[in-house]
């Protein structure tokens, strides 16, 4: 079980023969995943890594019954293929892409609600139900199929967090980054209904960080409608005022989106805060046993 | 990128916005001609930096003759300026705008952003022209108005009609709000905005709508499709060290520790930076190599770290994904090996090739001391700066 994606999935790889694309291609392979189809425009025709290549994303369904697709394209036109793979029906869409305008992004939000496609990032790690379908960039090592459901607007950190869960005997159901951009596709409240009406999931890891205010808004949903445990960890007590840390999303400006409120407002809500990112994993062990 | 006042105020002319004449300089022998070039009889003289709060600072100062104004640019130009926004040490002032000084009968306030969580452009506007907005919303947030804006249609008049009866504005004034909330959101739309602020917007004694200030905020994501903004880069308000890491597409951050860190991905980044405070210890940086930095990018990031005179140790956290640690492990022994270290260094690495990356390291010979997890790693690098 697990979330959005299964052993059945069908993956379609948009710039499958690009640096990024063709590289991950061959480690989703490994890991399993039913990866039916490659597009890039011009290279229709040709086979990658045994996979057929089309020129669009539409022939590329037609042809392959694929009902996912993961973005590996460049920022410049990572916003077309995103609408190209909703318009062609895809109902699961993984942006990996990062530096994307955000005005493109708010574009692409307002097509996409008129729309069935269920975006996920951009700018982030991908999805993963271990042991059974990965879509992204994840060392599929670290994970081990489980009980807890990992959602993260982080990359690394949210493989830190699965690593500490792996070692201590803890598997995931369902791990994924909703992406460290200020508008992204599919955001933290989202994640977690999804987790609370997963009969496999039993309890939820979800690490945020400074700047805007999903996690704000997700204690709301914590506090109303969730009955599973959640841990929480924000990262960023230590980012100073106006910079931008790393991530497009990760600012806090005129005193807000700082991570001491959300740490409040999440505690508030009863989520279990690991005030380490080294206590995550026994954090998570803690409220299980 | 911030644009200086100056530069965002050129820009909004070529959208018809209405601007004070004026001329930026950075040389103070040009102020007293720049003064009559302007030819009016008083003028404002600001001090161009990239932080707010000028006013209370003596960032922004009057002058009615040619001396005067030779006398306040000379006073201004390579001095510091320090306000609410900048630290201690404030910002040199390296240009200053001399401008005509309007009569005005009425300061306003006007604004796009982005409006991450309705996650649209939101026009925004207020009476209290002048103030800074985050304590206009803290104080009387009932005095901001917000209508958010449909970034395919753009403003639509009847919510410009919405905000002029709210700001006491009609006839022809109103059709000027009108006129001008349009070209800025053209302007915004065009040029990439995250911000773009008029505070204040004055309404002169001539009724003509002029925006007195500017601020406008580029989104770096899109500076590639703004070559024209290309020449704006130099003379950014960074560190030397800030500019490198940006040539090598580093994310680096200064700060006031002696703990140096150099983390692979954003959020392990400040991840990092939190535990080394919660050990005890201070971070003297934020830096993301990224994703899948190559062994050159390490090595320069790994430079701009010891570069900095503070930074008495460092810690190197790394969860290799995409990122190999052996292609890490390289890089930092490079990086040794041409500038070389006189400091702990504490190694923390995980993931995809660990086991190659421990061998590099062990048979370089170098002085480390490597860690298994991150608390032990934070414990570690602590210890040897105390």
């Amino acid at each position: 079980m697990g979330i959005l994606i299964h052993k059945d999935t069908r993956v379609l790889c948009q710039g499958i023969t690009g640096h990024a694309g063709s590289f991950h291609s061959e480690r989703m392979l490994e890991y399993g995943t039913r990866l039916v189809a490659g597009v890039t425009p011009g290279k229709g025709g040709t086979l990658h890594h045994n996979i057929p290549v089309f020129d669009n994303v539409l022939e590329a369904v037609t042809k392959t019954g694929a009902n996912a697709s993961v973005i590996y394209v460049p920022a410049p036109f990572a916003a077309d293929a995103i609408i190209e793979a909703a318009d062609a029906g895809i109902e699961l869409v993984v942006c990996i892409t990062e530096g994307i305008p955000t005005l493109d992004m708010i574009k692409v939000k307002k097509y996409l609600s008129h729309k069935q496609a269920r975006l996920i990032g951009p700018n982030c790690p991908g999805i993963i139900t271990p042991g059974a379908c990965k879509i992204g960039i994840m060392p599929g090592y670290i994970h081990k199929p489980g009980q807890v459901g990992v959602v993260s607007r982080s990359g690394t950190l949210t493989y830190e967090a699965v690593w500490q869960l792996t070692q201590r005997g803890i598997g995931q159901s369902t791990c994924l980054g909703i992406g460290g951009d200020p508008i992204v596709g599919t955001d933290f409240v989202e994640v977690l209904r999804l987790f609370e009406n997963d009969p496999e999931t039993q309890a939820m890891v979800m690490i945020g960080e400074i700047g805007g205010s999903a996690e704000e808004e997700a204690s709301a949903i914590i506090q109303k409608e969730i009955s599973k445990p959640v841990v929480g960890f924000i990262a960023g007590r230590t980012a100073p005022q106006g910079k931008r840390m790393g991530h497009a999303g990760a600012i806090i400006t005129g005193g807000k989106g700082t991570a001491a409120s959300k740490i409040d407002v999440l505690k508030n809500a009863g989520v279990t805060i690991a005030d380490s990112p080294a206590d995550i994993g026994d954090t998570v062990a803690r409220l299980l046993r | 990128m911030k644009l200086f006042e100056f530069q965002a105020k050129n820009t909004l002319k070529e959208y018809g916005v209405c601007i004070p004449r004026g001329i930026a300089i950075s040389r103070s022998a040009d102020a007293s001609k720049t003064f009559r070039e302007i030819g009016c009889n008083r003028c404002v003289i600001k001090a161009q930096i990239l932080a707010g709060g000028r006013g209370k600072s003596g960032g922004i100062q009057f002058a009615s003759s040619p001396e005067e104004a030779q006398a306040c640019v000379s006073g201004m130009l390579g001095s510091h300026l320090v306000t609410r926004q900048t630290g201690q040490k404030g910002t040199e002032i390296k240009y200053v705008l001399i401008e005509e000084a309007l009569p005005i009968k009425k300061e306003l306030y006007l604004a796009i952003t982005i409006d991450r969580c309705l996650q649209t452009p939101m026009l925004i506007a207020s009476a209290e022209g002048g103030m800074e907005i985050e304590e206009v919303a803290k104080r009387t947030p009932d005095k901001i108005i917000k209508e958010p804006i449909d970034v395919f249609f753009g403003i639509h008049p009847f919510q410009v009609r919405r905000i002029a009866s709210q700001l006491n504005l009609s006839g022809t004034l109103a059709t000027k709000l009108s006129n001008l909330a349009t070209n800025l959101f053209d302007a915004f739309l065009k040029n990439d905005c995250s911000l773009l602020e008029i505070n204040p917007l004055a309404i002169t004694a001539h009724d003509e709508i002029c925006a007195l200030d500017a601020k406008m905020d580029v989104d770096d994501n899109a500076l590639y499709r703004h070559p024209e903004f290309n020449h704006f880069i130099p003379c950014q308000d960074i560190s030397p060290a800030e500019a490198l890491a940006r040539q090598y597409r580093l994310s680096y951050i200064s700060l006031n520790g002696n703990i140096g860190c150099l983390v692979n991905g954003a959020g392990l980044a400040m991840a990092t930076m939190d535990i080394i405070k919660l050990h005890g210890g201070e971070p003297a940086n934020f830096l993301d190599v990224g994703g899948d930095a190559s062994p050159e990018q390490v090595t320069q990031a790994f430079k701009i770290i010891l570069s900095d005179q503070k930074v008495k140790a460092v810690l190197i956290n790394i969860f290799g994904g995409i990122m190999k640690c052996d292609v890490i492990a390289s890089g930092i022994i490079q990086a040794i090996n041409e500038v070389g270290i006189h400091i702990p260094l504490v190694i923390r690495l995980e993931g995809t090739n660990v086991e190659m990356a421990k061998k590099i390291l062990n048979n370089s010979g170098l002085k480390i001391t490597s860690a298994k997890d991150m608390k032990e790693a934070a414990n570690l690098v602590v210890s040897k700066v105390f």
